[in-house]
C-alpha cells in the first residue's frame, strides 16, 4: 500500500559517527566546519590533531575518486582543501560541511553492516575481511552473512564467528567484541535500517570507524524526533509531498499519474507505458478520506506542468466522492491558462457519487483501465 | 471451510472509538462479519454501532469470546495493541494500521508465532472470505461467494484484482492482503499451504509487487507442494529501480526483487503470469477449465 517514496532518514557521515559515538563505537578525533576558516582554526586550535584528512559530507558514495576527500598537513592545508569542497556540488549534492578527522596509520581494512533481512524476518549482520571497496564488488563468498535473533540478540558465538570472517583473533577480538555489540546497540534502539562501518580499520591494536553509513527508518522518527531536520536528497516539490504525507516521485515524462496504493500506482504507470505514453510525476494519495489532501495533491501536480493527468483511485478507506471533490476545487484554484486535461477513472465505494461530481465538473470517468490510459496517453499528445 | 476467517470468526476491533475503526466496524458488519467487541483504552461502557467497547482485550475476549482482532490503533500503539491481543488468547490479528516501524514487528512477529496467534499485516488492507467473514477495509462491493483464492501484497490494486474477478462472473473463496511492509505477518509461503489445504478454493492468484524476494521464494514452495493452478500479476515492470534499503540491501537480494526475476520464476514452475491486471480475469477462466498448474 506503500509507495516507494523516499522515506528512509540517511544522516550524513558526521551525524552518524555522532550516534557512533553515543554508543562507544571507536572513531578517529573530528570536527565539522562549515566554513574555510572555522576549518582551519579547529586545527590550528589542536581540536583535530595533524596531518587529517577533510571529508565533504554528502550522502553520495565514490567520494575519495572524485576529489571530495583531501589529506592535509597544515593547517593552510586544510583551509585550502575545505575551500576547494565546500560550496561544491558533487554528484548534484551542494557540500555543505566538511568533516576534518586525524589521519591514522592505518591496517587492514574490514567491512560489518546490520540490516534486516526481510525474507527471515531477521536482522542481518554481514562481515567481511575485504573492506574499503564498494561491498556490490565483493563476491558472495567473501560475506559472512548471519541472522540475529532479537531474543536473546547477538549472541557469543555469532561475534566469533564474525570474528573468524574478519580474520581477528587474540586481543583485537576484544576490540570487535565491543564493536558489534556498540553496533547491534545503534540498529534496534535506533531504529536503524541500515548501520555501516566501511572501511572498519584495523589501527595498532584496536579497531575504528573511518566512515559511518546510518539510515534511520523514516516510520520510526516518532520514536526519535531529533532526525526530522536531518536534510535529504529531495526535489522541493518531494519536500512539499513529504510535508503533506503524499508519495511523490518526479520521473521523466509527461503524463501526471494520481491513483492510490503503491501497487495501483505501479500497474497504472505499466500499463502507460506499455500503451507508449511517459508518466512523469506519479502520486500516491495512500488512503486518505480528507479532501483537502487531494486538493493539495492536485495543486502540487499543477505544479509540476504536466501534458495530462491520469487519475486512478479505487475506493476503500478513500471514497470516490471526496477524491472528486478535492479535484473539482483544486481544479477552480489552477488558472485556465495553467489547466491540463485529466482523464478520471474512480471506482470503489461511493463510486456513483464521485463520478456525477466530476460529470458536473466535465471530467469524464472512464472505467475501463486500458481504455482510460489510452485517453490519457492521447490526451498528452500521443505516443512518445 | 474457508482460510483462516469464516462464520465462526468473533472479531474484536483494536481502535474501535477512531474513525477508522468505526467506519470500518460498520463496513464489517455490513459484510456480516460477528463484530462482538471493541477496544479502546479508557472507552470501558460505551458502545459504537452498538458493538460494546471494553478497556482491555481481556475483558473483551472475557465477555464476548472474540478470538480475532483488527486493528486501527495509530502506528506507535501498534505493538503493544498486538502483544495485548497474543496474550489475550487472540488467533489472528489484522493489522489494518500503515507506517508501523518494522523494528517494532521484529519484536511482534516472533512473539506472536511462539503463542500461535498469526499476524496478518502491518499496513494490510485484510482479509475476507465472501457470504462468511471479512476482517479489514476491503470494500463489500468487490466481492462474490466463489472457488478464486487470492493473496496480495498490495491494497487498492487488491481490490481492482479481485473486482475483475468478480465482473468475469467467477467468485472469490478467500481474499488475503498480505501488506507490503518490509516486514509482514503473513508472506505468501506462510498462506499458500492454506489454499491449497482448502476445498473451496480451485485456483489462485498472487499478486506481487517489486522489491524483496517473497514472489521468488513463493516460486520455490510451488514447484513442490502447491498443486493448484496459480495466476499471478506483478506490479512495477515499468518503475525505477528503487533502493529503498541501499547497498547492503541490494546485497541481500542479489539478481532478484525485479520485476523480469518475479516473473520468470513463477512461470518457471508453471504460474500463467499477467504483464497487465486485465489480462488477470482470462488467465483465471483458462486456469480453472485446464485444473492444474
Amino acid at each position: 500500500m506503500r509507495a516507494p517514496r523516499n522515506s528512509m532518514v540517511k544522516l550524513p557521515e558526521w551525524q552518524g559517527k555522532h550516534v557512533f559515538r553515543k554508543y562507544g563505537v571507536p572513531l578517529p578525533r573530528g570536527e565539522v566546519a562549515r566554513s574555510p576558516a572555522e576549518a582551519q582554526s579547529l586545527v590550528a586550535e589542536g581540536k583535530v590533531p595533524l596531518p587529517c584528512v577533510v571529508k565533504a559530507q554528502v550522502l553520495t558514495g565514490g567520494r575519495g575518486k572524485g576529489g571530495a576527500v583531501q589529506f592535509a598537513n597544515t593547517p593552510e592545508e586544510v583551509r585550502s582543501a575545505a575551500e576547494s569542497i565546500l560550496g561544491r556540488e558533487f554528484k548534484g549534492e551542494l557540500v555543505r560541511e566538511v568533516l576534518i578527522e586525524e589521519k591514522l596509520p592505518i591496517g587492514r581494512e574490514l567491512y560489518v553492516s546490520l540490516t534486516l533481512d526481510r525474507s527471515q524476518r531477521l536482522p542481518l549482520l554481514m562481515t567481511s575481511a575485504h573492506g574499503g571497496v564498494e561491498i556490490e564488488s565483493v563476491a558472495d563468498s567473501e560475506i559472512e552473512r548471519q541472522t540475529v535473533d532479537p531474543f536473546p540478540g547477538l549472541t557469543g558465538y555469532e561475534k566469533r564467528r564474525a570474528a573468524k570472517s574478519l580474520g581477528i583473533e587474540g586481543p583485537l577480538s576484544k576490540a570487535l567484541d565491543r564493536l558489534l555489540e556498540s553496533l547491534w546497540n545503534v540498529f534496534q534502539k535506533e531504529d536503524a535500517e541500515l548501520v555501516e562501518i566501511n572501511p572498519l580499520a584495523v589501527v595498532g591494536d584496536g579497531l575504528c570507524a573511518l566512515d559511518a553509513k546510518v539510515i534511520i527508518e523514516d516510520d520510526a522518527t516518532f520514536r526519535h524526533p531529533d532526525y526530522a531536520e536531518v536534510r535529504d536528497d529531495r526535489t522541493e516539490l518531494e519536500e512539499i509531498a513529504r510535508e503533506k504525507d503524499i508519495a511523490f516521485v518526479q520521473l521523466d515524462g509527461n503524463i501526471g499519474v494520481i491513483a492510490n496504493g503503491a501497487g495501483l500506482t505501479m500497474a497504472t504507470l505499466d500499463v502507460l507505458k506499455e500503451l507508449g505514453g511517459a508518466p512523469g510525476v506519479f502520486l500516491d494519495l495512500g488512503g486518505t478520506d480528507d479532501p483537502k489532501k487531494v486538493t493539495e495533491a492536485f495543486l502540487l501536480m499543477a505544479r509540476a506542468k504536466p501534458a495530462a493527468v491520469f487519475l486512478n483511485i479505487f475506493g476503500g478507506i478513500t471514497r470516490c466522492d471526496t477524491v472528486a471533490k478535492g479535484l473539482v476545487e483544486a481544479m477552480a484554484h489552477v488558472p485556465a491558462a495553467d489547466r491540463f486535461p485529466i482523464v478520471a477513472r474512480i471506482r470503489g465505494n461511493n463510486e456513483a457519487d464521485g463520478i456525477a461530481i466530476l460529470r458536473a465538473a466535465g471530467v469524464t470517468s472512464v472505467s475501463d483501465l486500458r481504455a482510460s490510459a489510452q485517453a490519457a496517453v492521447n490526451a498528452a499528445g500521443g505516443r512518445r | 471451510m474457508s482460510v483462516l476467517v469464516d462464520a465462526e470468526t468473533r472479531v474484536v476491533v483494536q481502535g474501535i472509538t477512531g474513525r477508522q475503526g468505526t467506519i470500518h466496524t460498520r463496513q464489517m458488519l455490513d459484510f456480516g462479519t460477528q463484530v462482538v467487541a471493541g477496544v479502546t483504552p479508557g472507552k470501558a461502557g460505551t458502545d459504537v454501532e452498538g458493538i460494546p467497547v471494553f478497556d482491555t482485550i481481556r475483558d473483551a475476549v472475557e465477555k464476548t469470546h472474540a478470538n480475532t482482532s483488527c486493528v486501527f490503533v495509530p502506528a506507535p500503539f501498534v505493538r503493544d495493541a498486538v502483544l495485548e491481543a497474543v496474550d489475550g488468547g487472540i488467533r489472528l490479528s489484522v493489522v489494518v494500521t500503515e507506517h508501523v516501524p518494522f523494528h517494532d514487528m521484529l519484536v511482534m512477529y516472533p512473539y506472536a508465532k511462539a503463542r500461535g496467534t498469526r499476524i496478518i499485516g502491518p499496513n494490510c488492507p485484510g482479509i475476507a472470505s465472501p457470504g462468511k467473514s471479512k476482517v479489514g477495509i476491503i470494500p463489500n462491493v468487490v466481492f462474490r461467494p466463489g472457488r478464486v483464492g487470492v493473496i496480495s501484497r498490495s491494497g487498492t490494486l487488491t481490490y481492482e484484482i479481485v473486482n475483475g474477478i468478480k465482473e468475469m462472473g467467477l467468485g472469490q473463496s478467500t481474499c488475503i492482503g498480505l501488506g507490503g511492509d518490509p516486514v509482514i505477518g503473513t508472506t505468501f509461503v506462510d498462506a499458500l499451504p492454506l489454499f491449497e489445504a482448502d476445498p473451496e478454493t480451485d485456483a489462485l492468484v498472487m499478486v506481487g509487487e517489486i522489491g524483496g524476494t517473497a514472489e521468488e521464494d513463493a516460486a520455490e514452495y510451488i514447484r513442490h507442494r502447491f498443486t493448484k493452478p496459480v495466476v499471478a500479476y506483478i506490479a512495477g515492470r515499468s518503475a525505477p529501480p528503487g533502493k529503498r534499503m541501499g547497498h547492503a540491501g541490494a546485497i541481500i537480494t542479489r539478481g532478484k526483487g525485479t520485476a523480469d526475476s518475479k516473473v520468470a520464476a513463477l512461470e518457471a514452475v508453471g504460474a500463467r503470469v499477467a504483464r497487465f491486471p486485465y489480462e488477470i480475469p482470462q488467465l483465471v477462466g483458462d486456469a480453472i477449465r485446464s485444473g492444474r498448474r
